[in-house]
């Protein structure tokens, strides 16, 4: 089926979220849809789901105008979401998920569950999408997930499947069978428009990429002759240069040193194996591996936050194994975590107040108990200018940021502090170019002071724009250590994937 | 949904960015929420209170010849003020106990636990220790019920830190010890009043008692010095809220434990300061009661305070001075219920109906905006984190 979407406006009070949008995607290929956060990209779809009503503009399918006002009736007429965020019941098995709604009964109103488990079947042959109707959901990986909920929409008989930032929660290896997925309902004649802000994911998989800024269509690419820096421009309005300029490292005193370091879980389980590694003054090592294989453990064990079963760490010659995240934190290590909503931030406490959420209890921002408001506000006024957070009002809610804005704020607090180490982990995950461009350079600013830097990202291209020497991570060891431009992320690639090149 | 909220308002609706987006409704500071939902919700409450008196068969007439009784008896006269404070004080008292906990994320049911410890302390140094001055004695009893229900609060903290217990379970626990054990206590020679066979202590030295700074107008006046302490104490929390470094984690703690973690505070210690607070605040309540009013201990002579306290935090956002406001309305409503039930021949059973309506109203506020069409941006609350924090 071809959608065509003509003239859509949408206002809220105060907001232009849409202004005069038009698209086409035509059955069997794909529409890539990009733009910032905030360019409208969700209020666009939240239309076409029959969530929001437009104020002006209308919805063709095959030429038909459609009336959506409510989701029921865009699921009717063949548009299936699969968001970001799943919408799966953890404990509930696959089949269960998949039928939730529309599930098949016997006698009155028994649940059929060999039904169930023979629809989902069918349709993960038909398609391609292995997976087991009887597992529970909670057990299966993300990738595994997202396939429950591609199969959901399918068994709703969507033709027009809208796939909302798909790739952001997926390992490398399980974006390439996300692709894989893809071009199967291609090929089935499927229409599938594809939300991201990812540029390179947009150039592989689209047939056509329409780029979205301030709630209007800013342009039209093709992804045979486009190129990410063309496509970044017309994202954000401005030229944008997506590589990391930098200098040769002059590595000086070793910083950080961990000394065949092993963490367990509680069953005894190695979670970090033996890991051995040594970050200098003056450069950054870049750690690579895919999502699980112990890098949220090495930062967190550097840090404090969980124990060692063995080995040694030290900074700057002292001993810091078993010494509390807070001394860590003082004294010696600036820490933009993995996860910023659940980790980096308190999102009801205001900007001014997260900008000193490690830095309270000390002179100037507190006198004894008593909490320095002046002292802690005109800092925040600093930091927000500086790190250019917008919008710049100290007193509202961190929660109210956007991804990028946070992440600048989370970044300025660990970044004016003096300290010797700094730990960046997943620094630009899920935040627009602009904001990537910026904490990119301010990383490399950071190493050119002369502080030693670990950055740990499952996105090789983040890895290799920025790391001057690679750590590749594999089931909780350290499999490679190689100099950035000695190496290529092929082989890169091998050793994430466990194998050795 | 209402289609007429912003997508930033609509995202906050559906994905709530910070996990303690409903702890945050609870203790919020914005004002359509914190002031224009209790608000409402007392009307609405006051309203299905006058058609229950309606519907058991009084007039239109006689059902608003009842509230005027109400309000006659809560503010109407310098007795029924009296009334209404003497009532507020231990509310005030209990309000912060539940309030301070849920600003760190505990729910304290334990309240009540740790009013009936605290006051059984102080009535033990109010009544075996004799010939101190009045300055001496009376802040020694109240230090005391603070050391006591501090003690009974340290329980289920040091629980929770240590193993995880969850403080609900805890608490609820240890208020049926409290219980029991103060049953107990009051049958022993240590408490039992000489010559009685019931359980009932022995009574308060004048020198423990709360003074009564308005008897010397009328003996009638039973409000006594406990509310200034109650005041002081509300003041005290607000300050160490908002304005201190330990504040500061306990209000990180309550909203994110995790980054509170990062950020190199102790969680743990945090639990059980917070609950050693809690519990002296609710111990407090406890001793005001025997000190200021009572005179002496009888089995279960809290009075569900802290149960009461939990409905006074709710309505009160968790602010100390929302839990001042209401205390004062619950203390109005119960001296006001006393005269209903006098001159208006209305049951005082339905100021307890009245106050469930708004603590329903206050936990529920998405039905309030929707019966009066609000716009504002609530969803609906949850007071606790579940049984797996």
């Amino acid at each position: 089926m071809d959608l065509e979407l003509r003239g859509i406006t949408k206002q809220f009070p105060g907001v232009l979220a849409n202004d005069n949008v038009s698209l086409t995607a035509k059955s069997g290929q794909v529409l890539a849809l990009i733009g910032e956060n905030g360019a409208g990209k969700s209020t666009l779809m939240n239309i076409l789901s029959g969530i929001y009503q437009p104020n002006s503009g209308e919805i063709l399918i095959d030429g038909v105008v459609q009336n959506f006002h409510d989701p029921g009736a865009a699921i009717k007429a063949g548009i299936g979401m699969v968001h970001q965020h799943f919408m799966l019941v953890q404990v509930f098995s696959v089949a269960e998920n998949v039928v939730l709604g529309v599930e098949p009964t016997f006698a009155g109103n028994l649940l059929n569950t060999k039904k169930a488990n023979q629809e989902v079947e069918e349709i993960s042959r038909k398609y391609g999408l292995a997976v087991d109707p009887k597992a529970i959901i909670e057990n299966l990986p993300v990738g595994i997930q997202q396939r429950v909920e591609i199969i959901k929409v399918l068994l709703r008989g969507a033709k027009i499947l809208v796939f909302d930032e798909p790739t952001a929660v997926l390992t490398p290896q399980e974006v390439t069978e996300f692709f894989g997925i893809v071009e199967e309902l291609k090929s089935r004649g499927a229409t599938i428009i594809f939300i991201t802000h990812k540029l390179k994911e947009a150039l592989a998989i689209a047939d056509h990429i329409t780029v979205l800024r301030g709630g209007k269509v800013v342009g039209q690419a093709d992804p045979k002759t486009a190129t990410q820096e063309e496509l970044a421009t017309m994202m954000v309005g401005r030229d944008i240069d997506l590589t990391v300029k930098k200098t040769d490292a002059k590595p000086g005193e070793v910083v950080l040193a961990m000394n065949d370091l092993t963490v367990v879980d509680d069953y005894g389980r190695p979670l970090l194996d033996s890991i051995d590694l040594e970050v200098r003054a003056g450069e950054i090592v870049g750690v690579a591996g895919i999502q699980g294989n112990g890098q949220t453990e090495l930062v967190e064990a550097i840090t404090g936050l969980i124990p060692s079963a063995s080995g040694t760490i030290t900074l700057a010659g002292v001993d810091i194994t078993y010494a509390n995240p807070r001394r860590i934190h003082k004294d010696g290590v600036a820490h933009v975590p993995e996860d910023r909503n659940d980790m980096g931030m308190i999102g009801s406490f205001t900007v001014a107040e997260n900008l000193v959420l490690d830095s309270y209890y000390s002179e100037p921002f507190s006198k004894g108990v008593r909490l320095q408001r002046q002292a802690i506000d005109s800092q925040a006024h600093t930091l927000v200018k500086e790190f250019d957070v917008r919008p710049p009002i100290i007193e509202n809610t961190a929660g109210a940021l956007s991804g990028g804005n946070a992440q600048k704020m989370i970044v300025a607090r660990e970044f004016s502090r003096d300290v010797p180490l700094v730990l960046c982990a997943q620094p630009t995950r899920g935040i627009d170019v602009g904001s990537i461009e910026y904490i990119h350079e301010q990383i490399v600013r950071k190493r050119d002071q002369g502080v030693a830097i670990l950055v740990v990202s499952t996105e090789l291209d983040e890895i290799f724009a920025l790391a001057d020497r690679i750590l590749v991570m594999f089931d909780g060891k350290i499999v490679a250590s190689l100099k950035t431009s000695a190496t290529t992320p092929t082989e890169v690639g091998l050793y994430m994937a466990g194998q050795s090149a | 949904m209402n289609p007429d909220l912003t997508p930033e308002e609509k995202e906050e609706l559906v994905n709530p960015k910070d996990r303690n987006f409903a702890l945050r409704l609870a203790t919020a500071t914005d004002w359509r929420t914190g002031l224009v939902i209790p608000l409402l919700a007392i009307f609405t409450a006051l309203l299905i209170g006058l058609v229950i008196i309606m519907l058991t068969g009084s007039t239109f007439s006689e059902a608003m010849g009842a509230y005027q009784a109400l309000l006659q008896g809560s503010v109407g006269s310098l007795r029924a003020i009296s009334e209404t404070l003497t009532a507020a004080t231990p509310l005030i008292l209990a309000g912060l106990s539940v309030a301070l906990a849920f600003r760190a994320g505990l729910f304290n049911i334990g309240g009540e636990g740790q009013a009936l410890i605290g006051g059984m302390f102080a009535v033990w140094v109010g009544f075996s220790i004799t010939g101190l001055p009045i300055y001496v004695h009376l802040p020694l009893a109240i230090l005391a019920g603070i050391v006591g229900g501090a003690a009974w609060g340290f329980i289920p903290g040091f629980l929770k830190a240590k193993t995880g217990a969850h403080e609900v379970i805890t608490t609820i626990m240890l208020n049926y010890i409290a219980l029991r054990l103060v049953d107990y206590l009051l049958k022993t020679s240590i408490f039992q009043r000489e010559g009685r066979n019931d359980p009932v202590s022995k009574n308060v030295e004048a020198t423990a008692n709360y003074p009564t700074f308005l008897s010397g107008f009328d003996s009638a006046l039973r409000v006594h010095a406990g509310l200034f302490v109650a005041l002081g104490a509300a003041f005290l929390i607000y300050w160490l809220l908002f304005r201190t470094t330990i504040g500061f984690e306990f209000r990180a703690v309550g909203a994110n434990p995790n980054a509170a973690r990062y950020a190199g505070i102790s969680v743990t210690k945090v639990y059980i300061l917070v609950m050693l607070i809690a519990g002296a605040l609710a111990g407090s309540a406890g001793a005001g009661q025997v000190l200021g009013v009572l005179d002496r201990a009888t089995p279960g002579f809290t009075a569900n305070l802290g149960f009461d306290g939990i409905a006074v935090a709710l309505l009160g956002r968790s602010n100390p001075w929302g839990v001042v406001a209401a205390a004062l309305l619950f203390g109005g409503l119960r001296a006001g219920g006393q005269q209903m039930q006098v001159s208006a021949s209305v049951g005082i059973d339905l100021i307890s109906v009245i106050q469930a309506l708004i603590i329903m109203f206050v936990a529920a506020p998405a039905l309030i905006a929707s019966i009066y069409r609000l716009k504002t941006p609530v969803a609906t609350t949850q007071i606790s984190k579940g049984w797996g924090s």
